[in-house]
């Protein structure tokens, strides 16, 4: 579909601005046919498809295609596929769970929503991000959109992720299952997955389940790192019935569960974290007058994280912190072609109920347990309306769109909210902010030469972290935290371009992004303010900073030297300093990758290197130090086969061959990263 | 013109009725005032009953706001504005001596209630024990009687009361009147101070000032933000200031007691070596 799609679009385009010859057309056609089927490995980018759009779509299934080769490592967890986009990092607090950046940016500056539904982690630590409440199973692609060109599924200020779902979508594929086993040497990780689909043209059934249980690992050079075991169970069901010709309906339910997973880099594990994530869906070919693809959705989700110390020797103090996260959500979209313009409306809303608490056993035991409301119950309301417009203009496309959204918080517990007065004696109960958004991005090409450019402002309401949180603790920095509720909006004033080159076998791209961003909040240490935590430094209080800028950029090859071979690189460097040119933390140094895979007939292998170099900008204040540069190597060896009617794949490969110890700048507390680790995995399909 | 008429009539119906009701409303008020305070001793002599009421269940240690009213025995009435002079005795093994406390003065709301604290800075024991005697008046005759009291410690065993020699060699009283249930918020914080003149007579104490800084000694001596320190309020005779609380748990208020002019009479400030004053109250909730 995405194909045809394509390929329509890319005919009409140039056709468009001048009188190309059909020869070039079909060049580029055949190019880009080639780039869909067979060439590109995890990460499609899909500048070559939406031309005028800069996101990135990263393959998770296989399932569906039977592509396994393009998988460099089937099994591995969401979070190592995230990050084999460009733009994507993750911050690593253990074995489980990475945060992901995109553009250096954490989760209270993204979108990061599962099938368009937005979804919020229960843990005031950030010990969750909703990438953790799903898995590879129930995932069919990441969408990775820069900047405000995130705007469509909610606020942001870094980008979006949507994690999209895995479903049937009425193929007529009849009975399918398949079943998944994998092993990793370094922390024993068992994997193992079993899927069953029976899909027909009008109804669809899916059904996968999955279960991973790691011991601990060890860093380079054979040290243990103790406390970075985990289990997670996930079970997930997707099901779709055709009303008629033109309506269907679907809906889905993904349940996820990890018990007992360990946060070496905290000084807390995780004895339960647990989400279910359900939806509604209704889809309709044509609305009425020119619009279609009408799309709704009514969804709810519920998260529950269980911190737990009961496990760690010498914590000065046991405490308990449960949190609760409850999301319900809709949004409609529909599309319109008008002339030269393709529009897609949406509408969306979520409210979302965030409680988190704390319960600490004094070391006295006749003395009574303290207790504190450390997320006071925030009530959340967001309604907001997404237009998007991209226009055929001569020779180039331009897309502009918008999102405006109202937003109301509610601290709806009465105990939370004496607690925060102590600090803001004159608070209101409740706030109510406007957001908005509003970008452009141009594309122009001349063969073989693209230009993307984008410019863009956007807005978003602080985190209930950043509002509403009260003595949350940050191991990195060693500061609690307390949130302001009057904040200001933080804005984002973004400006983007992308120049590449692009032939047959040869493809160098250059993008760079530079964010300005007023009143970037931040904690920033109030000096008045006594440590809660105990043997923390002080306390840091969330401020709007007058100003922060944020600079990332990248340049990017592909050589296709002969059919079976392909080479990529990339090579990316970021800066970001504030309003007195100090640097801001977690930004990441020059770093590097390289890659060359090899496909033939049903063998496939990739060499990988990676590295960065040493962090030269970086800020004590916050807890950071100089990360050392590094370089690990990989390897992976895939073979595919038939028997009968089925299919098996297996892939062996090897990570950090050299046994590196080594650590990035977003290992939280320089937690070093997994040594020599050796990987084996074996996915057989029935058919 | 008629069905106007009949609109007027029912308006001031309906406003008749209204009133009515709510002067029944003012009758239910009336009947137990001090329904939701407990009756901790009954004193039944010289043909009165005298009814001492207080939040707690028990005298205790420390500050007690104590309601009285004095009900005659035969005819089941309580008297309107009775004169009240209380004076409360600890007999110790070889001395005795008296407590701070306020005069009972007539609630406004009822005249049969007469109001006021005692400060108690010891409980009673075996060998030892509090007593209290009333002078008072009813109808133009002066009656006295004498009650032994229990008191007893707060269940919680946390200092709210502290009797102490100062710098200036004076001894004095300083007692926790508010909050009386903390909270994790900005709590009114009150407190009453006395200087010992005898064994018999207590002063309230005007114009000095008491620091304080609340610690949580079990998290690493935590402190809050946003604390008043304790002024003199002349209305109330009290110490009045803010006290933030920031969890719920154990609590010391450390506190520091300057003297009009300013020269520290009591209590340490608190350092990094300093981790307690020796003028002290306790909260735990």
């Amino acid at each position: 579909m995405t194909i045809i799609k394509c390929a329509h679009k890319v005919f009409t385009l140039p056709m468009a601005w001048c009188q190309p010859t059909i020869k070039w057309l079909t060049q580029w056609f055949v190019i880009l046919g080639m780039t869909n089927i067979t060439a590109q490995e995890l990460i499609l980018p899909q500048d070559s498809i939406i031309t005028v759009n800069l996101d990135e779509v990263i393959l998770i299934s296989a399932r569906k295609t039977l592509d396994y080769h393009r998988q460099a490592k089937p099994l591995s967890t969401l979070e190592e596929y995230l990050e084999s986009s460009k733009k994507v990092t993750m911050v690593k607090r253990g074995a489980y769970a990475w945060e992901p950046s995109l553009n250096n940016m954490f989760s209270e500056r993204l979108s990061i929503t599962i099938d368009g539904m937005k979804i919020f982690g229960a843990c005031t630590d950030k010990m969750d991000p909703i990438t953790s409440y799903v898995e590879v199973s129930n995932l069919a692609k990441a969408y990775v959109a820069s900047g405000q060109q995130g705007a469509k599924h909610g606020s942001t200020i870094g980008g979006a992720i949507d994690l999209q779902l895995e479903k049937s979508d009425f193929r007529d594929t009849g009975l399918q299952g398949g079943v998944e086993t994998g092993f990793e040497s370094n922390n024993e990780m068992n994997v193992w997955g079993v899927n069953l689909d029976y899909s027909r043209s009008n109804f669809y059934i899916d059904a996968d389940l999955s279960y991973r249980k790691a011991e601990n690992y060890s860093a380079g050079g054979g040290e243990e790192v103790a406390f970075s075991q985990f289990e997670k169970f996930n079970v997930a069901i997707n099901s779709g019935y055709k009303l008629n010709e033109h309506q269907s309906l679907a809906a889905s339910i993904i349940f996820d569960d990890a018990r007992d997973v360990g946060y070496p880099a905290l000084p807390m594990d995780v004895s339960m974290a647990q989400g279910v994530i359900t939806s509604i869906g209704f889809e309709q070919d044509s609305l009425f007058g020119s619009l279609f693809n009408w799309n709704s959705k009514l969804y709810f989700n519920t998260i529950t994280h269980i911190m737990d110390d009961t496990n760690r020797p010498d914590v000065p103090i046991h405490m308990d912190m449960p949190g609760w996260s409850d999301t319900y959500g809709f949004f409609s979209e529909v599309r319109s072609h008008i002339k030269k313009h393709s529009f897609l409306f949406k509408l969306d809303g979520y409210y979302n109920k965030s409680l988190a608490e704390m319960t600490m056993y004094p070391n006295v035991p006749e003395e009574l347990p303290m207790f504190m409301l450390t997320w006071p119950d925030v009530r959340t309301v967001n309604v907001g309306f997404y237009v998007e417009d991209e226009i055929g203009l001569k020779g180039s496309t331009l897309k502009v769109a918008t999102r405006l959204a109202l937003q109301n918080q509610d601290v709806a517990d009465e105990f939370g909210l004496n607690s925060l007065r102590i600090f803001y004696p004159e608070m209101q109960k409740s706030k109510t902010r406007f957001l908005k958004s509003i970008s452009g991005q141009w594309h122009k090409m001349w063969m073989p030469w693209h230009l993307n450019v984008g410019l863009s402002y956007g807005d978003r309401a602080p985190s209930v972290s950043e509002g509403y949180g009260f003595y949350l603790f940050n191991s990195f920095d060693n500061h609690d935290y307390i949130g302001d509720p009057e904040l200001a909006n933080e804005k984002s004033m973004e400006v983007n371009a992308k120049i590449s080159w692009k032939k047959e076998k040869f493809k160098l791209s250059a993008e760079a992004n530079f964010f300005h961003i007023p009143d970037y909040i931040i904690g920033e240490v109030d000096p008045n303010l006594s440590v809660m935590t105990i043997g923390a430094e002080g306390v840091k209080v969330y401020k709007n900073l007058e100003y922060a800028n944020l600079f990332n950029t990248s340049l990017e090859m592909e050589y296709i030297p002969f059919s079976q071979f392909k080479w990529t690189s990339l090579l990316s460097y970021h800066r970001a300093v504030d309003q007195h040119k100090e640097n801001l933390p977690f930004i990441s140094p020059f770093s590097y990758r390289s890659s060359l895979t090899y496909n033939k007939g049903s063998l496939s292998g990739t060499i990988g290197m990676t590295g960065a170099g040493k962090q030269v900008h970086y800020n004590s204040k916050f807890g950071e130090d100089q990360t050392k540069a590094f370089t690990v190597f990989s390897l992976s060896l895939g073979k595919t086969f038939n028997f009968n009617n089925d299919l098996m794949y297996t892939k062996i490969g090897m990570e950090n061959i050299f046994d590196k110890k080594y650590s990035t700048y977003s290992d939280w507390k320089n937690i070093p990263r997994m040594g020599r680790n050796f990987f084996v995995t074996v996915s057989y399909a029935i058919n | 013109m008629k069905n106007l008429k009949f609109i007027l009539v029912l308006v001031l119906l309906t406003l008749g009725f209204s009133s009515c009701s709510s002067d029944n409303d003012d009758n239910i008020l009336v009947i137990n005032p001090l329904e939701e305070y407990n009756l901790i001793s009954k004193i039944e002599d010289n043909g009165h009953h005298i009814e001492l009421y207080a939040e707690n269940q028990d005298f205790i240690i420390g500050y007690n706001e104590i309601m009285i009213r004095i009900k005659d025995e035969v005819t089941g009435e309580y008297f309107s504005n009775p004169t009240i002079s209380w004076i409360p005795m600890m007999h110790m093994m070889n001395m005795k001596h008296s407590a701070p406390k306020s005069n009972l003065s007539i609630m406004k709301e009822n005249n049969t209630i007469s109001k006021g604290f005692l400060v108690f800075q010891m409980a009673s024991n075996s060998e030892e024990f509090w007593d209290i005697t009333f002078n008072y008046k009813i109808d133009g005759k002066e009656y006295v009687t004498t009650q032994v009291i229990d008191v007893k410690a707060p269940k919680d065993k946390r200092q709210q009361v502290t009797s102490f020699l100062g710098n200036d060699e004076t001894k004095y009283v300083l007692a926790m009147v508010s909050p009386k249930t903390p909270e994790v918020t900005i709590n009114d914080f009150k407190a009453v101070l006395f200087k010992m003149e005898d064994m018999m007579t207590f002063s309230v104490v005007k114009d000095f000032k008491v620091g304080i800084d609340p610690r949580m000694p079990g998290m690493g001596n935590h402190s809050s933000p946003n604390n008043k320190d304790l002024t003199y309020d002349e209305t109330t005779k009290c110490y009045i200031g803010k006290l933030s609380l920031t969890m719920t748990g154990y609590w010391k208020i450390n506190m520091t007691l300057f003297n009009e002019v300013g020269e520290l009479i009591k209590g340490e400030a608190l350092t990094e070596e300093q981790e307690s004053s020796s003028l002290y109250f306790e909260l735990e909730f």
